[in-house]
């Protein structure tokens, strides 16, 4: 038990900035770190290695996520991945915040695989191959993913969002 | 330059993420100052990268609230003895009946297993041993008609499944065949990878537990991997190495794991 927490605890903030980065609210990230750290838990037994743990859990956590948009898609509830797009940034000067909430902004503009690349990568900096395990795709895709998700990010800034049809999934 | 690999897509990615080695950083620094609007693109790349973390950092600065302690949540999930998580599992099934072999990669597994088990993994085994060396006909519908192929197959076992994705270790999918086990319906997955080898995932519903570890058998040259879970058994054979096919088995596993079992449709 100390030797789980004490692997899996230096993990938590960063699944949780990434939770948030998905979700954009607080109490259903938590709620999604939370479901993720007790699948882990209960599945310890079947992670390969301890270099593995991060992809292992990040993969975790967004299978998690894209599961839980498509059972709230089935049933139809009203907050949908579109519901992103409206939410409004945490920040309570949204002066000092503007240039930040763009990038925020941008990232909605991106589809879920895409947003998942950049996080995942560029904040989280998982390496590329532990990227390629999380979203279950070879490498190779992996640059050409995310070069295509950077410049889409780089052109939405650049036009605003009304050159760029938000891909619904 | 002459000699040097051309700049690629996956240079500029590396150099905006700062993973380059400093010879090739420097390679791209010159193929930028030669290409002015790519390296505005690139600039504007990593000014942006670098937005969206101070954008995030807050939240990973956050104190941890106590609901997300590993030790609360291991409390909260009240099984006795917790401690050795795979053990206890395996106990909860009943299947430490016989010795547990080990953690070989990082995995358990027992060596007592059941009789129904055994006998679907036979099954399994007979199935992969005609149809893989079946050259003109492996599979009845083929992997272009995945989503009709797991829908029928989820239909006619019973259960939702799933045609995992086994191309990070290979393997590609080339289709599907429904099967008699014992007067059920079973569903068998075929993969090859480039060397034109194939695996094969067979599954049906069966088994009362809800989960079990991994079994393994090998007939002749052929591998076995079997479990139970969310009540279908599944059966990965393939003409390979018990070390070979484990980390495939963990892979399938684990992917119908994370989704939280197969979900319906989805690829």
């Amino acid at each position: 038990m100390d030797e789980i927490a004490s692997l899996l605890e230096p993990q938590i903030p960063a699944l949780r900035r990434y939770a948030w980065a998905l979700l954009r609210d607080h109490e259903a990230a938590d709620d999604l770190v939370q479901d993720t750290l007790e699948r882990a838990i209960s599945r310890w037994g079947q992670r390969r290695q301890e270099g593995d743990l991060r992809a292992w859990l990040f993969t975790i956590q967004r299978n998690l996520f894209l599961n839980g948009l498509r059972q709230r898609k089935v049933r139809g509830a009203q907050v949908g991945e579109e519901a992103l797009n409206d939410v409004q940034a945490f920040g309570t000067n949204p002066e000092s915040h503007a240039g930040l909430r763009d990038v925020l902004n941008g990232l909605d503009a991106l589809s879920e695989e895409q947003r998942s690349l950049l996080l995942l990568v560029g904040v989280e900096d998982l390496s590329y191959e532990q990227a390629a395990k999380v979203l279950g795709i070879p490498l190779g895709t992996v640059m050409s993913r995310l070069s295509r998700a950077r410049a889409r990010l780089r052109e939405f800034m650049e036009n605003g969002r009304s050159t760029v049809l938000r891909r619904v999934k | 330059m002459t000699g040097e690999r051309p700049i690629g897509e996956d240079d500029l990615q590396a150099y905006v993420d700062g993973r380059l080695a400093s010879s090739r950083r420097e390679a791209v620094k010159t193929y930028l100052d030669d290409h002015p609007t790519l390296a505005d693109q690139v600039k504007q790349e990593i000014d942006l990268r670098e937005a969206l973390r101070a954008r995030l950092a807050f939240k990973a600065a956050e104190p941890v609230p106590s609901s997300l302690r590993i030790a609360n949540l291991m409390a909260g999930r009240r099984r006795p003895g917790w401690g050795r998580p795979a053990a206890v599992a395996a106990a909860a099934v009943g299947l430490l009946i016989g010795s547990v072999l080990g953690a070989a990669g990082g995995i358990w597994w027992s060596g007592a297993g059941h009789v129904a088990e055994a006998s679907i993994a036979g099954n399994a085994i007979a199935a992969h041993r005609i149809y893989v060396s079946e050259r003109l006909h492996p599979v009845e519908v083929p992997a272009e008609q995945e989503a009709h192929l797991v829908q029928w197959l989820s239909r006619r076992v019973g259960k939702p499944l799933t045609a995992p994705n086994l191309t990070a270790q290979g393997y590609r999918l080339i289709g599907g065949r429904l099967l008699p086990d014992s007067g059920e319906a079973a569903a068998l997955f075929m993969y090859e990878n480039t060397d034109g080898n194939r695996l094969t995932l067979y599954a049906r519903s069966g088994g009362t537990e809800a989960q079990t570890s991994f079994r393994f058998e090998s007939r002749d040259d052929v591998s076995a991997f079997s479990w139970l879970d969310n009540g279908l058994s599944y059966v990965v054979t393939a003409k390979a190495e018990r070390a070979q096919l484990l980390p495939i088995a963990e892979t399938i596993y684990r992917q119908f794991e994370t989704t939280g079992g197969p979900a319906k449709g989805h690829l």
